[in-house]
């Protein structure tokens, strides 16, 4: 049973005294303030429903893909959606090959839960045919680079992969039972149908004050007592909230930390829109491209 | 579907912010060090505590404090359905980091280096609640091993259906699809250290949930210390003090 946390990063004495002193005059090792994000950097691939992320040194990159199954048998009307991620063990050397560990599984049912049980992708509109074919999305999720908060980097590369994300279309036989699938030539392939964007937030309990710190890098969570996400949308609502154990804080605490995470979540949704946005239209640009004659064949 | 009719009962005839009853027994694996079975309603579970031991794996002992180890595992025959694989899967993981990080925090791990203590449960019945019942299972075998503690954990859910906070869903109510928060206090210092939601919720309901929880953790923690203090009165008899 893996026992460490993924962050197994042997510091100093000294490190870490230090970390936990210059929190107390509000200053972080990496020179931001307290509640101030690292930079997020939202950037896509050439194929559809595949995005990279770096926040700060956090890299992340996810990608969507779709296939047509047969749906549970007590959700007969709606498609699946499921999470896999992959703890590459170029990113920390404490992460080994192989069968994810206990952090990777938490950061896939935190990821998970924000996605699913908030209803923010629409799975009904994912069923072909009702009790036999549906569309089950499949989310990787592939850390290149840890620098601490995977989470949140991960969580940012599964919403922008399912914004960017076209299925085929589909249509029906002439029996009304067999499913043709449409090549993305002969049909414009859709997107899924997202109703709201789950943003994770993590903060960090740090020191015997428990002074919270957002986004921590990785020394930060080597030094930290204990961590809480909290995942919302700009709606207002709380989507999912994860604090497993770790250093007891008060109830007040809690509720202000939610509060920096509802305008936190709200700048990097807008980060996130704008970018899908600029991929949006730079792919539109393209296939103008393709099917209109370059100038350049007039050349002569 | 209707979870509180309108004279305000549950599906199971509770109040919304009535707690399922409780039962708790120490010393329910006469092996361990430290052994409690708990039930909330209708969901079972047993804990049994090993240790401070000799580590196991060398490679993994830690020079200044105890080694916690925890697994949660569910008895295939705890839910309606036979379930196939009892542990390894991702919930069970996820359980087993939760409980180990929740009892590690409030353990007084320094006071017993190079040593090792397991925490197992496993779920017996199946009925909502499990986390919060293994939690409060692990509580009370703790207590029963004498493993220092700062303070006990206790644990309890929450949900909003009907746009009415419940306190301590069982089954049915836990997988109407609405929220399902869960809280694990320590009483006497009044602080979080577990909270887990699912689902959407607005803010400012989620305070009251949140409270709602908390407010049936200090129950279970008065209940939990009745409990041990009894224990503790049946040991000094037995020792004919």
């Amino acid at each position: 049973m893996e026992q460490r946390l993924a962050n197994s990063l042997i510091m100093t004495v000294n490190e870490k005294k230090f970390i936990e002193t210059a929190l107390l005059s509000d200053l972080r090792v990496d020179g931001r303030r307290p509640f101030d994000y690292r930079k997020l950097s939202i950037s896509f691939g050439r194929e559809d429903g595949s995005s990279e992320v770096q926040l700060g040194n956090t890299r992340v990159m996810g990608f969507v893909t779709g296939q047509l199954v047969q749906p549970y048998r007590d959700r007969p009307n709606e498609g699946t959606l499921a999470i896999y991620t992959e703890f590459s063990p170029m990113a920390d050397p404490s992460f080994e090959a192989g069968r994810p560990g206990e952090s990777a599984i938490e950061l896939g049912r935190i990821v998970d839960r924000g996605l699913r049980e908030s209803r923010a992708v629409d799975t009904e509109s994912l069923c072909v045919i009702s009790g036999k074919s549906v569309w089950a999305i499949r989310i990787d999720l592939h850390i290149i680079d840890n620098g601490g908060n995977l989470v949140d980097a991960s969580n940012v590369a599964a919403l922008a992969a399912l914004s960017t994300f076209r299925r085929p279309e589909c249509t029906l036989g002439e029996n009304g039972q067999e499913v043709i699938v449409h090549p993305p030539e002969a049909r414009e392939p859709l997107p899924l149908i997202i109703h709201h964007l789950p943003v994770a937030v993590t903060f960090a309990f740090i020191g015997k004050e428990n002074v919270v710190v957002i986004d921590p890098t990785h020394h930060e969570e080597a030094v930290m007592g204990g961590s809480m996400t909290a995942t919302l949308n700009t709606n207002g609502d709380v989507c999912a909230i994860q604090k497993a154990g770790g250093e007891g804080v008060l109830q007040s605490v809690i509720m202000q930390c939610l509060r920096i995470a509802s305008v936190k979540a709200g700048d990097i949704t807008s980060k996130i829109k704008s970018a899908v946005e600029s991929y949006n239209t730079e792919r539109s640009l393209r296939k103008i491209k393709r099917h209109n004659p370059s100038p350049a064949g007039y050349k002569h | 579907m209707e979870y509180v009719n309108p004279e305000g009962l549950r599906l199971d005839g509770r109040r919304p912010m009535e707690m399922r009853q409780l039962r708790a027994e120490i010393g329910a694996v006469s092996g361990a060090d430290g052994s409690a079975m708990f039930e909330m309603g209708n969901t079972k579970v047993i804990a049994a505590v090993y240790g401070p031991r000799e580590v196991q794996h060398r490679s993994q002992m830690v020079n200044d404090k105890a080694l916690i180890r925890c697994e949660y595992t569910m008895a295939n025959f705890s839910t309606g359905d036979r379930t196939r694989k009892p542990k390894g899967d991702r919930r069970s993981t996820e359980i087993s980091l939760v409980i180990r990080q929740t009892m590690e925090a409030c353990i007084l791990t320094h006071l017993m280096p190079r040593s090792q203590i397991d925490i197992f449960v496993q779920v017996l019945q199946a009925d909502g609640g499990t986390r919060s019942a293994c939690i409060n299972a692990a509580t009370l075998a703790l207590a029963d091993a004498g493993i220092p503690m700062r303070d006990l954990v206790t644990s309890c859910s929450s949900g909003y259906l009907n746009s009415t906070p419940l306190l301590d869903l069982n089954y049915v109510e836990d997988s109407a699809g609405g929220p399902d928060v869960t809280v694990g206090i320590l009483p006497k210092l009044d602080k979080v250290t577990l909270l887990q939601m699912d689902a959407k919720l607005p803010m400012d309901i989620f305070e009251n949930v949140m409270q709602l929880a908390t407010e049936g953790c200090k129950a279970v923690a008065n209940y939990i210390r009745e409990v041990l203090i009894q224990n503790t009165k049946q040991l000094e008899h037995r020792r004919g003090v």
